[in-house]
C-alpha cells in the first residue's frame, strides 16, 4: 500500500515532480557530458595534448624542426638543379620556417587542421 | 659491462646474408630483434586466436583488446572507411610497441632507436597516403594543398607552405619516435651508471647511490609509458594522414 500512497502523493503535485525530474535529468546530462568530454576530445584531436609535458615538447619541437629541415633541403636541391644559388635556399628556408610554425600551431590545436575537421 | 651510454645502440653483424655489388648485407642484431618481435606478435595472436571461445580466456582477451584498441583508434580518426587500412595500422602499432617493449629489457637492442628504421616506417606511411590518395581521387587529391576560403592573392604562398608542411610529415613522424626512444635509453643508462660509480665509493657512496637507483626505477616506469605512448602516437598519426588520403580537402 505504500506504493499506492506515494503514487497518489506524486499525482497531486505533478508540476513540482516534473520539474525535479527534469532538473535531475539535466544534472545527469551535464555529468555525462563532463565525464565524456575530455575522453572524446582526446579521441578526435591528437592524443598527446594531455600527456606529459616532455612528450608534448618533443612533438612540437620535432614539428618545427621538420618543417625547417624540409624547406632547407628542398631549397638546396633546387639551387643545385637550377643553378640559382643562393636564392632557392633563402626562399625555401623561409617557407620551411612558415610550414614548421604552421605544423606546430596545428599540433598544438591553435589552428584547426582543414583536413581533419570531423 | 660497458658504461658508455651510446654503446647500447651499436649495430653488430651476426652473419653475412648476401653481397649486392660491393656491399655486404649482413644479418645484424637489429634484424634479429625485428624477427624476434614479429615472432612474438605472431605467437601471441595465434595463441590468442587458437581457442576461439565465446567467453575468451586471458590470452584471447588480450588479443581482442589489442584488436579493439586499434580498430577504435582508426574509426575515431579516419572513419569506418579507414578500416580498410586496419592490417597496415595494426602491423605498425604492434610492431613498434613490441620492439619498444623488448628494448626495455636490459642487454637487449632497441630497434626504434635508429632513425633509419623509424624513417623507413614513416616513409611507408607517407607513400601509402600519396599513392592511395592519387589512386582514389586522382589529381583532386592535390586539393589538400589549397584550403578553401583563402583569398586568391595569397593562395600561391599558402600552397607552397602546405606542400612543405606535407613533405615534412615523414620527418616529424619518424624523428618523434626515434628521439623519444634514444633519449629515454640514454637517460636510463646514464643514471644507471651513476649507481655503479657511487656504489664503488665506500659507505657514503652506497647511501648516495640509492638516490639514482630510485630515479632509475621511476624512469623505467616512465619509459614503459613512453614505449606504449609512442607506438600509439605513431599509429594515430598514421590514421590522421590516411584520413587525408581518404577524404582530402573537405
Amino acid at each position: 500500500m505504500a506504493d499506492g500512497t506515494r503514487d497518489k502523493g506524486k499525482r497531486q503535485e505533478p508540476p513540482d515532480d516534473e520539474a525535479a525530474l527534469s532538473a535531475r535529468l539535466k544534472r545527469l546530462g551535464d555529468r555525462i557530458a563532463q565525464a565524456k568530454g575530455p575522453s572524446e576530445r582526446g579521441n578526435d584531436s591528437r592524443p598527446t595534448t594531455d600527456t606529459s609535458g616532455m612528450a608534448r615538447g618533443f612533438r612540437l619541437s620535432s614539428e618545427l624542426v621538420a618543417g625547417v629541415l624540409v624547406g632547407a633541403g628542398l631549397g638546396w636541391l633546387l639551387d643545385r638543379w637550377l643553378g640559382i644559388s643562393p636564392w632557392g635556399l633563402i626562399v625555401f628556408l623561409l617557407f620551411g620556417f612558415a610550414a614548421g610554425v604552421l605544423n606546430v600551431m596545428r599540433a598544438a590545436g591553435i589552428v584547426r587542421d582543414p583536413t581533419v575537421n570531423d | 659491462m660497458a658504461t658508455d651510454p651510446i654503446h647500447q645502440f651499436q649495430i653488430v653483424n651476426l652473419f653475412p646474408v648476401a653481397k649486392v655489388g660491393g656491399t655486404d648485407i649482413a644479418f645484424t642484431n637489429s634484424a634479429a630483434f625485428m624477427v624476434a618481435a614479429v615472432v612474438i606478435i605472431t605467437a601471441f595472436l595465434l595463441a590468442g586466436a587458437a581457442s576461439r571461445a565465446m567467453v575468451p580466456g586471458r590470452l584471447q582477451s588480450a588479443a581482442e583488446l589489442v584488436y579493439e584498441f586499434v580498430a577504435t583508434t582508426i574509426r575515431s580518426t579516419a572513419g569506418s572507411e579507414g578500416m580498410r587500412f586496419f592490417p597496415f595500422v595494426f602491423t605498425l602499432f604492434t610492431f613498434i610497441l613490441t620492439v619498444n617493449l623488448i628494448g626495455l629489457i636490459p642487454y637487449t637492442f632497441t630497434v626504434t632507436s635508429h632513425i633509419i628504421v623509424t624513417l623507413a616506417l614513416a616513409l611507408t606511411v607517407f607513400f601509402t597516403v600519396l599513392i592511395y590518395g592519387l589512386y582514389r581521387h586522382g589529381l583532386h587529391f592535390f586539393g589538400l594543398f589549397a584550403p578553401k576560403g583563402i583569398p586568391v592573392y595569397i593562395l600561391p604562398l599558402i600552397v607552397c607552405i602546405e606542400i612543405l608542411s606535407f613533405l615534412s610529415r615523414p620527418i616529424s613522424h619518424s624523428v618523434r619516435l626515434f628521439a623519444n626512444m634514444l633519449a629515454g635509453h640514454i637517460t636510463l643508462k646514464v643514471f644507471a651508471s651513476f649507481i655503479a660509480m657511487l656504489g664503488s665509493a665506500g659507505i657514503i657512496g652506497v647511501a648516495g647511490a640509492t638516490l639514482p637507483l630510485a630515479l632509475v626505477i621511476g624512469l623505467t616506469a616512465l619509459e614503459l609509458l613512453v614505449a606504449f605512448l609512442q607506438a600509439y602516437v605513431f599509429a594515430i598519426l598514421t590514421c590522421i594522414y590516411l584520413n587525408d588520403a581518404i577524404h582530402p580537402g573537405h
